[in-house]
Order: C-alpha cells, then sequence, then structure tokens
C-alpha cells in the first residue's frame, strides 16, 4: 500500500444552508483522510451531515447547500472549487458513488446491460459491442446470476438485492480509486446487506479502491471499516480505528450510541437491563447550541463546553476527539 | 413455559390457529394466482408476554399483523383474541375489537393526522367508545400523555410541532387509550433515530408492567427483539420456521435460517459469522415460492427431500419447535 | 413574494365584484330595468349614465352592478354543488374501491367526454329556461375535475398510518372519511372551487348569451353581452364593453386566488417538524 499522500484529504470542510437570507454552518471544521484502499466509515444520525459531506467530496452540492470553506484533495489535487467540467472528469473515473435507493439512481428506462455499459464507453472510449460484453463481465463479477440475460432487465424487473449488484457494477466499472457508499444497503434485508457488504469488501480490496462508507448502522460500519469518524450536528466529534471507537469511545455522544444499542447475547450475559438513555434530541440545523452542540444531552458537560465549541485534538492510540471531558 | 402439546389451551389470550391469508393476483388476461402471505401459521401468546416475530419483507408478518387487528380478512383458520373470533365468516365487530387490541405504527410521521391536535387524537376514541366524557376526557388525555413522557400542555399541539420520538410517544398513547390487553408493535424504532431508540424501548417495556400488557412485538432488528421478547417465532415467506422462548432462539437456534438472520446481523462485538451458517441469494418472490422447504433455495445445507416435501413444526426441546427436516442433527 | 401577489391582487378583484354585489342597492344609480328610458337609448358614458345607456334606455354601470348579484351567485352556487357532488363521489370510490370505484371513474370519464356547455343546454332543455335550471344545469356539470382530486387524494391519504390507526380505533368509515380524510384534502378542492366559479360565470354567460340563462328583465353579465349584440357592429362599444370587462376581471380575480390559495395551502401539509 501506497504510504505516501493520502487518497482523500477533507481539511476543515464547512458546508453552508442557505435558508432564507441566513446562512447556517450544516456541516463546520470536518477534517479526516483516506489512504489507498482503506475501508473509512462515516457515521451519524439522521441529520448529522454526513450524507452532505459525501456529496461535497462528489462535488455534488446543489442550492441551497454549499462549500463554505475548507478543502477537499484527491490524489493531492484541490478539488472543492474545481467547475462543473473538472468534476465530471473525476465522477465515474477517480471516484464513483452508490446511493441508499437504486431505483432512483437507475434509470428506469434503460436495461441494466446497457447502463453499465455506457461507462465503458464514456470512461474508456469503448466501442458499443465491446462495452456490452464488458458490461455481462461486470454482472459476472458482482455475483449476479445467468448474467447474459439478467443484461437485458430493466431495474423494475429485478429485486431490490440485485439493483445494487448492479450500482456496484456500474460503480467499480472504470476501476475509480474511491467509492462513496450513502447508506447503500439501508433499504435490504438483512440477510442480503451482509452478502452485499462482503461484495462490497471483496470487489475493493481487490482492485485497490478505497470505500468511503456512509451510515447510521454502527454496527455495520464496525464490521467493515478500518477507521471510523462518528458525526454529531455537523461536528466531527470523533475519529479512530473502527476497533478502538467502539469497544473504548471516548466521546460521550459515541459512549452513548455505543451503550444504548440492545446486543445480542447481553441479556444472557447481564440479564435484562434498562437501555441507557441519550437524554433530548438532535438538534436542528437552525437551533445549534453554542460551544459544544452536544452539550444539552451530555452527562460530562461543565462551562467551558457550553461556550467555546471544543477543537479536534489527538488522543493516545491514533485518532482524534473533539471533547473537553473525553475519556 | 407451556407444553406446544397443551397448545389450544383457554389461558391463551391471542391464539391463532392455521391462519392462511390469501391475496388473488391478477397475472394476465383471466388468470389468477393467489398470493399466499400467510399460509398456515398457528401461534399463541399468553397474558403479560411479549412474543418477538422475527422476519424479512415478503414474510407476511405485516399480514398478520392486520389480520389480528381485524382490518384482512383470513382465508382460512382462525384467530380467538380475548373472547373474540376472527375467522373467515362476517367481519368482526370492530368496535370490540378495538378495545382488545390496538397498535404502534412504524413510521411517526405519517402515523398521526396533521390537521388534528394530540387531544383530539386521543380524546376521540374515548368519546367514540363512550367511556368517557366531559372532563374525565381531559383528565384520562392528560393521564397518558404523563404515562409516555410528555407534558399536559402538548396536548393542544399539532404533530409537526413534535420530534419523531415524541410522535412516537404519541402513538403510543394513542394504542393504549383504550386500555386493550395485546398491543402490536410493528417496527416501533426503525424509523428513529439511534439515539432515540433506547428510550421508546425502555418506555415500551415500562408499559408492558404498568398496565399489564401483552405484546407482538414485529422487528427486523434482532438485538431489539433479543432485548423485549419472552418467546420468539420467526417468519419465511407466510411460513413459520422456528418457535421457542428467547434464549432457545439466540442460543441454540434450530432452523438455518435463525442462523442465517443471526449470523447477519453486523454486531459491534461478535466476530463475523462463518461463511457456512448464511443464507445465500435472494428472498424468493411471495408468488412462486420454492416447492417443498420454502427456505431450499438459499439454504446451506440443502438435500433433495427439502424439495420434495415441506417440513412441518417439531419439538427439539420444551416448547421450542423447528420446521426443518435436519432440525436435530443440526442442534 | 410571487405568490402573494396572487393571492392580493386575486382576492381584491374578487372582493371588488363581491363588494359591487352586496351594495348593489346602495351604490347603483338607477334602478337596473325600472328606469329604462327610451328617449336615453344609446347614450355613451357621461355624468348620469356612468357608463352609458343600452337599447333600452337602461344604465348600463347600475345593471352591471346589480348584474354582480346574480353572475357570483350562479358562480358561488353551482359550484357549491359542484363541489359537494364531485367531493361524495371521489371521497367514497377512492376510499372504498372496488366495484363504486368503478363506477364513480366511469361515470367521471363519460362526464369528461361531454362538452359540458351541450350538457347544460341539454338540461335546460328539460327543465325550461330560468335562474334555478340555471343553477341545477351548471352545477351538474362541472363536477368531475373535483371528483378526481378528492379520488386522488382519497387514495393516497387512506394508507396512511392515521387512517390504520382510526380503522383499528373502531372508527366506522363514514367517520373516518369525515374526519380523517376530508381535513386533509380540502386544500386542493378549495383550489379547484375557485377556479371553478371562475369557469361557472364564463358558462353563465355564454347561456346567457344564447338566451338559456337568466331571463330579462334582471341582469346579469351574459345576458346584458346577449343584449349587446347588435351594438358591436354599429359602433356603440361601451354596451357590450363594460359587461365584458366586468366578467373578464370578475374571472381574472378568481383565477388568481386560487393560484396563491393553492401556494398557501400546499406547503402546510407537508410541514414535518425537524
Amino acid at each position: 500500500m501506497n504510504v505516501g499522500a493520502p487518497l482523500l484529504e477533507v481539511v476543515d470542510l464547512r458546508i453552508d444552508l442557505a435558508d432564507a437570507g441566513l446562512r447556517h454552518a450544516a456541516v463546520e471544521g470536518v477534517s479526516f483522510s483516506i489512504p489507498r484502499g482503506e475501508t473509512f466509515g462515516l457515521v451519524g444520525e439522521s441529520g448529522c451531515g454526513k450524507s452532505i459531506t459525501a456529496l461535497a467530496v462528489m462535488g455534488l452540492l446543489r442550492p441551497p447547500l454549499a462549500i463554505g470553506a475548507g478543502r477537499i484533495l484527491l490524489e493531492g489535487r484541490e478539488i472543492q472549487a474545481l467547475p462543473q467540467s473538472g468534476l465530471k472528469r473525476l465522477r465515474g473515473r477517480r471516484i464513483a458513488m452508490i446511493f441508499q435507493e437504486p431505483m432512483t439512481a437507475l434509470n428506469p428506462l434503460s436495461s441494466v446491460g446497457r447502463q453499465i455499459a455506457e461507462m465503458f464507453v464514456l470512461h474508456e472510449g469503448a466501442g458499443w459491442r465491446q462495452a456490452q460484453d464488458k458490461a455481462v463481465e461486470a454482472l459476472r463479477m458482482v455475483r449476479v446470476p445467468s448474467p447474459e440475460r439478467r443484461a437485458k432487465d430493466y431495474p423494475h424487473q429485478l429485486s431490490g438485492g440485485m439493483r445494487q449488484r448492479v450500482m456496484i457494477a456500474i460503480a467499480l466499472a472504470c476501476r475509480p480509486a474511491l467509492l462513496v457508499a450513502d447508506e447503500p444497503t439501508t433499504a435490504l434485508d438483512v440477510t442480503v446487506q451482509s452478502e452485499i457488504i462482503d461484495l462490497m469488501q471483496e470487489l475493493c480490496a481487490e482492485k485497490g479502491t478505497a470505500i468511503l462508507m456512509i451510515s447510521h448502522d454502527l454496527g455495520l460500519v464496525a464490521r467493515m471499516c478500518r477507521r471510523v469518524a462518528v458525526m454529531y450536528a455537523g461536528r466531527l466529534v470523533e475519529e479512530r480505528a473502527a476497533h478502538d471507537v467502539f469497544r473504548a469511545p471516548s466521546h460521550p455522544y459515541t459512549q452513548g450510541l455505543v451503550a444504548s444499542m440492545p446486543r445480542l447475547g447481553a441479556r444472557a450475559a447481564h440479564g435484562r437491563n434498562r437501555l441507557q438513555e441519550i437524554k433530548g434530541v438532535v438538534p436542528s440545523i437552525a437551533a445549534y447550541p453554542p460551544g459544544c452542540r452536544f452539550h444539552p444531552r451530555c452527562g460530562s458537560a461543565s462551562d467551558v463546553c457550553r461556550k467555546v465549541p471544543p477543537e479536534q485534538t489527538g488522543i493516545e492510540g491514533g485518532g482524534t476527539v473533539c471533547c473537553y471531558h473525553h475519556a | 413455559m407451556l407444553d406446544p402439546a397443551q397448545q389450544h389451551t383457554s389461558e391463551a389470550l391471542l391464539d391463532i390457529d392455521a391462519l392462511e391469508v390469501h391475496f388473488p393476483v391478477r397475472m394476465g388476461f383471466r388468470q389468477h394466482r393467489a398470493l399466499k402471505a400467510v399460509d398456515g401459521v398457528s401461534l399463541q401468546v399468553r397474558p403479560g408476554e411479549c412474543l418477538g416475530l422475527v422476519g424479512e419483507s415478503g414474510c407476511g408478518k405485516s399480514t398478520l399483523a392486520l389480520a389480528i387487528m381485524g382490518l384482512v380478512a383470513p382465508t382460512a383458520g382462525r384467530i380467538r383474541l380475548a373472547g373474540h373470533e376472527i375467522g373467515t365468516e362476517a367481519p368482526p365487530d370492530r368496535m370490540a375489537l378495538a378495545r382488545s387490541v390496538q397498535m404502534v405504527f412504524q413510521d411517526p410521521y405519517a402515523s398521526l393526522n396533521p390537521r388534528q391536535t394530540v387531544r383530539r387524537t386521543l380524546a376521540d376514541p374515548l368519546r367514540l367508545h363512550g367511556i368517557a366524557n366531559g372532563g374525565e376526557v381531559d383528565d384520562r388525555v392528560a393521564a397518558m400523555l404523563a404515562k409516555v413522557g410528555l407534558r399536559p400542555e402538548h396536548a393542544d399541539r399539532y404533530p409537526h410541532e413534535f420530534s419523531g420520538g415524541q410522535r412516537q410517544r404519541i402513538g403510543i398513547a394513542r394504542a393504549l387509550i383504550l386500555h386493550p390487553k395485546l398491543v402490536i408493535c410493528d417496527e416501533p424504532v426503525s424509523a428513529l433515530d439511534v439515539s432515540i431508540r433506547a428510550q421508546i424501548i425502555n418506555l415500551l417495556l415500562e408499559l408492558k408492567d404498568d398496565l399489564d400488557l401483552s405484546y407482538l412485538m414485529i422487528s427486523h432488528d434482532l438485538g431489539v427483539v433479543e432485548h423485549v421478547s419472552d418467546r420468539v417465532a420467526v417468519m419465511y415467506l407466510g411460513r413459520l420456521v422456528e418457535t421457542g422462548a428467547w434464549r432457545q432462539i439466540f442460543d441454540t437456534p434450530g432452523h438455518p435460517y435463525t442462523r442465517a438472520l443471526i449470523a447477519a446481523i453486523p454486531d459491534l462485538f461478535l466476530p463475523v459469522a462463518a461463511k457456512t451458517q448464511k443464507a445465500t441469494g435472494e428472498v424468493p418472490s411471495a408468488l412462486h415460492p420454492p416447492p417443498g422447504c420454502h427456505f431450499h433455495t438459499r439454504c446451506p445445507m440443502k438435500q433433495d427431500l427439502c424439495v420434495q416435501r415441506e417440513p412441518t413444526l417439531e419439538k427439539v426441546d420444551l416448547a421450542h419447535l423447528v420446521a426443518c427436516h435436519f432440525a436435530v442433527q443440526s442442534r | 413574494m410571487r405568490l402573494r401577489v396572487n393571492l392580493v391582487m386575486g382576492g381584491a378583484l374578487f372582493a371588488l365584484a363581491v363588494g359591487a354585489a352586496v351594495l348593489a342597492p346602495l351604490i347603483a344609480t338607477h334602478h337596473p330595468f325600472l328606469d329604462a328610458n327610451l328617449m336615453n337609448s344609446e347614450l355613451p358614458p357621461g355624468s348620469e349614465y356612468l357608463l352609458g345607456t343600452d337599447k333600452q334606455g337602461r344604465d348600463i354601470y347600475s345593471r352591471i352592478v346589480w348584474g354582480a348579484q346574480i353572475s357570483l351567485m350562479v358562480g358561488v352556487v353551482s359550484q357549491l354543488i359542484n363541489t359537494v357532488i364531485g367531493t361524495m363521489l371521489g371521497l367514497t370510490g377512492g376510499y372504498w374501491g372496488g366495484k363504486w370505484d368503478d363506477f364513480v371513474s366511469g361515470l367521471t370519464n363519460l362526464m369528461l367526454s361531454i362538452p359540458s356547455l351541450i350538457f347544460a343546454l341539454a338540461i335546460i332543455a328539460v327543465l325550461g329556461r330560468g335562474l334555478m335550471s340555471l343553477l341545477i344545469a351548471l352545477g351538474l356539470t362541472n363536477w368531475s375535475f373535483t371528483c378526481r382530486i378528492a379520488r386522488a387524494s382519497a387514495l393516497s391519504l387512506k394508507s396512511q398510518g392515521y387512517v390504520q390507526a382510526a380503522k383499528t380505533l373502531g372508527y366506522s368509515d363514514m367517520r373516518i372519511m369525515l374526519t380523517q380524510l376530508l381535513p386533509n384534502m380540502v386544500g386542493p378542492i378549495i383550489v379547484i372551487g375557485t377556479l371553478g366559479m371562475g369557469g361557472a360565470i364564463l358558462a353563465e354567460a355564454a347561456l346567457s348569451f344564447l338566451g338559456l340563462g337568466v331571463q330579462p328583465p334582471w341582469p346579469s353579465w351574459g345576458s346584458m353581452l346577449s343584449d349587446a349584440r347588435d351594438a358591436i357592429i354599429t359602433g356603440q362599444v361601451w354596451i357590450p364593453l363594460f359587461p365584458g370587462l366586468a366578467i373578464f376581471f370578475t374571472v381574472l380575480g378568481l383565477n388568481l386566488l386560487g393560484d396563491g390559495l393553492r401556494d398557501v395551502l400546499d406547503p402546510q401539509s407537508k410541514v414535518r417538524s425537524a
């Protein structure tokens, strides 16, 4: 693995939301980096900003959202200020994205084989015949049975799991360096989800593609990723090796989340205890509290937490945390 | 636990007997096929018990819930609930049924009437059933709101003024306002943020003890099911594949599908399950279920027998039933 | 705020028409037909007759102001009948489905394929001329749009959780339709209602123009246009012009009002808390 420059570097990203003349910082001070070939998880609840961070990396933000400050570097080059023409050259070839709902991401009027073949035609200049053969190969690679026949199917004729495989085939067709996956398995049954995750991991390991995995499912991210960043209310609160984040979380929010989830085997081992709650609710963008955004719900909050937002500080064992009272 | 041979005891609060719910589906000009959403299910829920019902899409758990609520007519079999019978003849008395079984819905954003205040949503059923009138209605509404962790002033607000977690609390209050014996919880926390789920799960368990309720907890989240259930039933394509006490199901699952479900769960701390436990392929369409054992197309243990003969629920342990030809061997 | 302009302008125009109708006895300068004076026939607008006189020497301004009563009443009442019929059929059809819905859809399609004016003519032919038949005829012709909207709303709303919850709480179908579905459908129906009022006024004008609407001597804007048929050729433009403008501005106002209401009512139903 190339230990040199990281594949993706996000530095102090701020994304603004324009709302009737006011500007809110939906995402603020987010920094992380992904080395080549690594799986990196971005985890958080709805509204925490993880999806729009992914969109910012892809250059897909639309008004009222826009990048307010910060830098995004792909393979050492700054891309946050690239015009759409430059970004289009990157998308599909260097970065690819898969979404939660494949039905809306796939063209319902075009066969799946054609949609995969388009990638080869557009980005590699292949002829149609050649591209269609490659498309069948791509379907075989994502373990779709009878790929020659499935290539002629339309998206609505396939099940959710199949469509997601097609999405993966399209995304990985041109061997991008980075795959951004936004909740790719949330809409799938749990047994199918497991297969899709395995598939993603295997294929990306084979091709050396890094994965930026966005999810609200802590367990999924823990299983799949090497490093994990936890977001809350637009800020990155903790970024460490997946193993460490979940076994010994440092930020009170992560601690609360992990403690609140009912875990298989816990009841057999310790009896049924009341689940630990995090009191309060996730604040809305228009009403972010001053200082540390988690302080109203935090058991360890002190005066400084209420006034001054904490900075990302390094902790032992590698990684950063954003808290005055971290473990 | 009750011996399954004594299944049809009068002690059961809810007794479902060989229930079938089929929907005719048009497959082209003048051709019909039956979608067997529920295909021969027998279950009981005893008073004070929480039965967890687990299964993926197409397994029929939602249809089963609707049949228990009297919202969908059975094609065969019967449902006995606290003295009421829902069968294939006349539709049930909905008013009477409403006081016996209620439901908590999955989507807190769609399950409250946006044009009604919380007060109306809770008070109307009381008036409709003649349970209370005048000032007593307001008292009961306030009492119920307090029970679910809301304040009296919340009664005069509209749903859009509340967060997802609060709306779910209101939904729970509505389900309990008529003091039913059985509450069906259909994925009560899957649409909520992770940090809110614990609040709602704790609330449901408290209320169960406080008001002496029984729950039918439908969920695809095995962690939640293990935490709240006394007994668990696993469904696949309209049939029950396994039932048992929670410990039996999670510690010593007997059916390959149950094992596959458990193996598929990405858990923070458990090691990644061996591939041999996992199910392969996709869930078949409920319109064309595979012959014999429905699960054989995805089962790591499939043999010829599985395609030829449909397995029945057999006892593998006290109150632990598994529908698999190889259940005993595989334990 | 573009939407507010619609609302304000439309509201103002409509209010003007309503005001004229309500205050007719006070603001009219002459009696709409008893003050007819053949000596003063076809006078252009002047100080005594503000908008001139027609062929029979009647004051156009007063006739317009009194005519507002009839034209608006026709518009409002017939649209009310339309709305009630359309909502009842669409709501029950969408909610119950099955054969009743097939019947309602079939009927709606039938009504939509018959030119509404011809249908109204047929009804008037049966019932005879007069205000009553006009109201019934117009009330029975244009309910199909409302029905479509109501049916579509009912179909999409009936799968909402709170409707299922109402069923489980023991609510009867009637109660569910009235308390759960109807209040949530009101927005689009009101909008169609205001647009329909404009259409009804135009239809009344057309029917009166054909001599099948409001009968003399009471004026309606349409019958005034009808009477002024010759005047267009002989050059006394004011005789058809002012009733025409009255129709134009009132219908324009109703259309703008409908547009504005749609913008105002729609976002409300989509409000979700953060």
